[in-house]
């Protein structure tokens, strides 16, 4: 056992890292700025950091879910507005089902609670419900799940809806409708739970790396904010509060990452038992750092102009993302074989 | 980065586990009853007999000189077998470690890691809690010894004790942090009086109160220089902050398992909401147990803590309440009468938020020392 990166694990980091400090949006108002944010597009795909989970010629991933996790947290600290997590989750998808790889921009379509894969259950459409494309700018179409008699294949469905923006850094869209069918690759449960694995340490590393940049943010401006003729950082009720934070991201960060370890490590139902274990500590860690860094910036963190609730709100997202505290939680109590609330599918 | 076994790591937990079928004492659910603590210096000597205890430590002094991740393993699998956590003491063997001549190291680290030798530790004292350095117990010089006068509290297990690493001033003309000294003190001898003191869960070996008034001390036994008892206690503290020090790891996943086999024994007749109590229990269990994979990891290199323990205090001390508060969910409080094992889990599960520090003192030092936030 040693769970320290390797150096480079380190220097993926520092260069995720690198590129978003660059790149990523700094102020509120520079989310709009389409020009930096097609840089930072590109700075990803050049580096091919949404590649690295689609099949090499041995049909193993080009890189760990670890090196993925990695990324994720430093996108997640730097408020990146850059598809990463949907293009991912549809590149292994594409791996796991055995088909080509995707020519265009993918991502996934998952039902609207967020909390799994979209399923056509008559095998041709997404019916009324419909479903939600996430994390998907740029992408030109969702990976789904079709039934097909007994089977169950990836399908297709092309974007055209409403975007959804919650999370001002990663938007949805609604889609409904047909589903095209994908050429071979059919899906075993097997598949399916080792994509639920990476997709729930995907986003409890993007959790990890919210709460990173929400402490930071929150510790800056408390240094800063001076009230009684004092920087508001020097009171103790202030003080507690952002340790409390501190302490929520920094205990999260172990978890995550063995999470994302056991995704390629273990066997099936242990990566998706880790994975959940993770997810559910994180996402109601990350929702309280994130409440704290808003109550930290006082009226001022109560203003869309404020970053504090770009973290809030993308920390939403990734909590819902195949289920939040709740819902994995559930899923923690199944696999010990205690009683819980999941309907599994 | 893996958190798997190496095929080292894992031929020494198949021979834990091996041993641990016939060595398991099975002792009491938890190690907060007085019954547990009848038979931990047993328990103590057995592990260390069988070659499972100071494994990060050096082998001169008993220890087997491993990198500190064998912890983790020892901890888990005494959790999976239900057998006792290790004894907490680590911290002790740190600061006389980092502290002591090589003479105090021969002559005291080996009985302490062994487990013949029976330690407490006289820190606290009725005006010094978190202002630790306002201690006033005195060590006097009187030829080849000191002399010790005072009052020292919550000190655990000092009736048990042969020896006791006490902190005492020796300096008065000097800032308060730096006229303190420690000595190894003899337990057994006239001018030292006991009042054990009753929790709030009734077990009365976790806090004592020790009067030393006459008691001596020879001068051969101090630990470090004169004026070093500060930076000693600092060492102590800093370890006895870390969860991978304690063991405390290997109590809560005993604590949670039991809990977690007493639901599936009898699945309905916990309410949902204990469940979900549990549910947490377990998660956070696993969390501060892959956080302790993390720290020691990070001992490969070398890292020595210094505020960052106040954050592994600080997860520890929620996890063992979360611990705490799913034993009473799943357990009962016993305010119906029956057992009242998992009452004093609960009960005890305060106090952590106190020991070794309080959780205000360690926010303080991780808002100021660690994310550098002004002094008031």
């Amino acid at each position: 056992m040693d769970v320290r990166l390797s150096p480079e694990q380190q220097a993926l980091r520092d260069s995720v890292a690198q590129v978003v400090g660059r790149l990523g949006a700094k102020a509120v108002g520079q989310l709009d700025d389409t020009e930096r944010a097609a840089k930072l597009d590109a700075a990803v795909t050049a580096a091919g950091w949404r590649e690295l989970r689609t099949a090499s010629d041995a049909g193993t991933p080009w890189a760990s879910a670890v090196e993925v996790a990695i990324i994720a947290e430093e996108l997640g600290r730097g408020l990146a507005d850059v598809a990463f997590l949907g293009p991912t989750l549809a590149a292994e998808l594409r791996r796991l089902a055995g088909t080509e790889a995707a020519t265009d921009a993918e991502t996934v379509a998952l039902d609207p609670s967020l909390v799994s894969i979209a399923i056509a259950t008559d095998g041709e459409s997404l019916g009324d419900e419909g479903a939600v494309a996430i994390d998907a700018a740029g992408a030109r179409a969702a990976l789904a799940v079709a039934i097909d008699g007994a089977e169950e294949r990836i399908a297709r469905i092309p974007l055209h809806g409403d975007r959804v923006e919650v999370d001002l850094t990663r938007p949805s869209v609604r889609v409904a409708g047909a589903v095209e069918a994908i050429e071979g690759g059919s899906l075993e449960p097997e598949v399916l739970g080792r994509w639920l694995a990476l997709g729930l340490a995907i986003t409890s590393a993007e959790l990890v790396g919210t709460m990173r940049g929400a402490v930071d943010l929150a510790v800056d401006y408390a240094a800063q904010r001076r009230q009684f003729g004092v920087a508001i950082g020097s009171f103790q009720a202030v003080q507690h509060l952002l340790a409390d934070a501190h302490v929520a991201a920094e205990g999260s960060r172990a978890v995550s990452l063995h999470a994302a370890w056991a995704v390629d490590a273990l066997p099936v139902s242990e990566a998706m038992a880790a994975a959940a274990l993770a997810k559910a500590w994180c996402a109601r860690a990350a929702r309280t750092v994130c409440e704290t860094a808003i109550q930290v910036h006082g009226g001022i963190g109560n203003t869309w102009e404020c970053l504090a609730h770009v973290h809030l709100r993308r920390a939403l997202l990734s909590a819902d993302v195949l289920g939040g505290a709740d819902t994995n939680l559930d899923r923690v109590l199944a696999h010990q074989g205690l009683p819980h609330r999941l309907e599994m599918r | 980065m893996d958190f798997g076994d190496s095929p080292e790591e894992a031929e020494f937990r198949a021979r834990l586990r091996a041993w641990l079928v016939d060595h398991n004492p099975g002792l009491p659910a938890s190690s907060t009853d007085d019954d547990y603590w009848a038979g931990q210096a047993a328990w103590h000597q057995s592990l260390y007999d069988g070659g499972f205890f100071g494994l990060s430590w050096p082998a001169d002094i008993g220890g087997h000189g491993l990198p500190s991740v064998y912890d983790v393993i020892l901890d888990e699998e005494l959790a999976a077998a239900g057998a006792p956590p290790r004894p907490s003491l680590g911290y002790l063997v740190q600061g006389i470690l980092h502290h002591g001549s090589d003479d105090i190291r021969r002559r005291f680290l080996p009985g302490i890691v062994n487990g013949r030798d029976r330690w407490c530790q006289g820190f606290s004292e009725p005006d010094a809690g978190s202002d630790l350095a306002a201690l006033r117990t005195r060590a006097d010089r009187d030829g080849d010894e000191f002399v010790i006068t005072g009052h020292k509290v919550w000190t655990s297990y000092s009736d048990d004790a042969e020896w006791c690493l006490l902190l005492a001033r020796t300096d008065h003309e000097v800032p308060k942090h730096k006229g303190i000294s420690a000595f190894a003190v003899p337990m057994r001898q006239p001018g030292i009086e006991q009042r054990p003191l009753k929790m709030i869960n009734g077990i009365t070996k976790e806090f004592g109160e020790v009067i030393f008034d006459g008691a001596r001390v020879p001068a051969a036994n101090m630990i470090g220089r004169p004026g070093e008892g500060w930076p000693l206690a600092m060492t102590v503290v800093s370890h006895e902050r870390e969860p991978g020090e304690l063991g405390f790891v290997g109590r809560y996943k005993k604590v949670v398992k039991e809990l977690t086999e007493q639901v599936r024994r009898d699945p309905l007749r916990h309410h949902p909401g204990a469940v979900r109590d549990l549910g947490w229990a377990i998660v956070e269990a696993e969390v501060l147990r892959l956080h302790v994979c993390r720290r020691l990891s990070d001992r490969l290199d070398g890292i020595e803590h210094g505020p960052a323990g106040s954050i592994d205090k600080l997860l520890m001390t929620q996890v063992e309440q979360t611990v705490g508060h799913a034993a009473v969910s799943i357990g009962g409080s016993g305010t119906g009468g029956g057992d009242d094992t998992w009452l004093k889990v609960y009960l005890y599960s305060r106090a952590q938020s106190v020991m070794g520090g309080t959780s205000q003192v360690q926010r303080n030092l991780v808002a100021r020392r660690i994310l550098g936030l002004p002094d008031a």
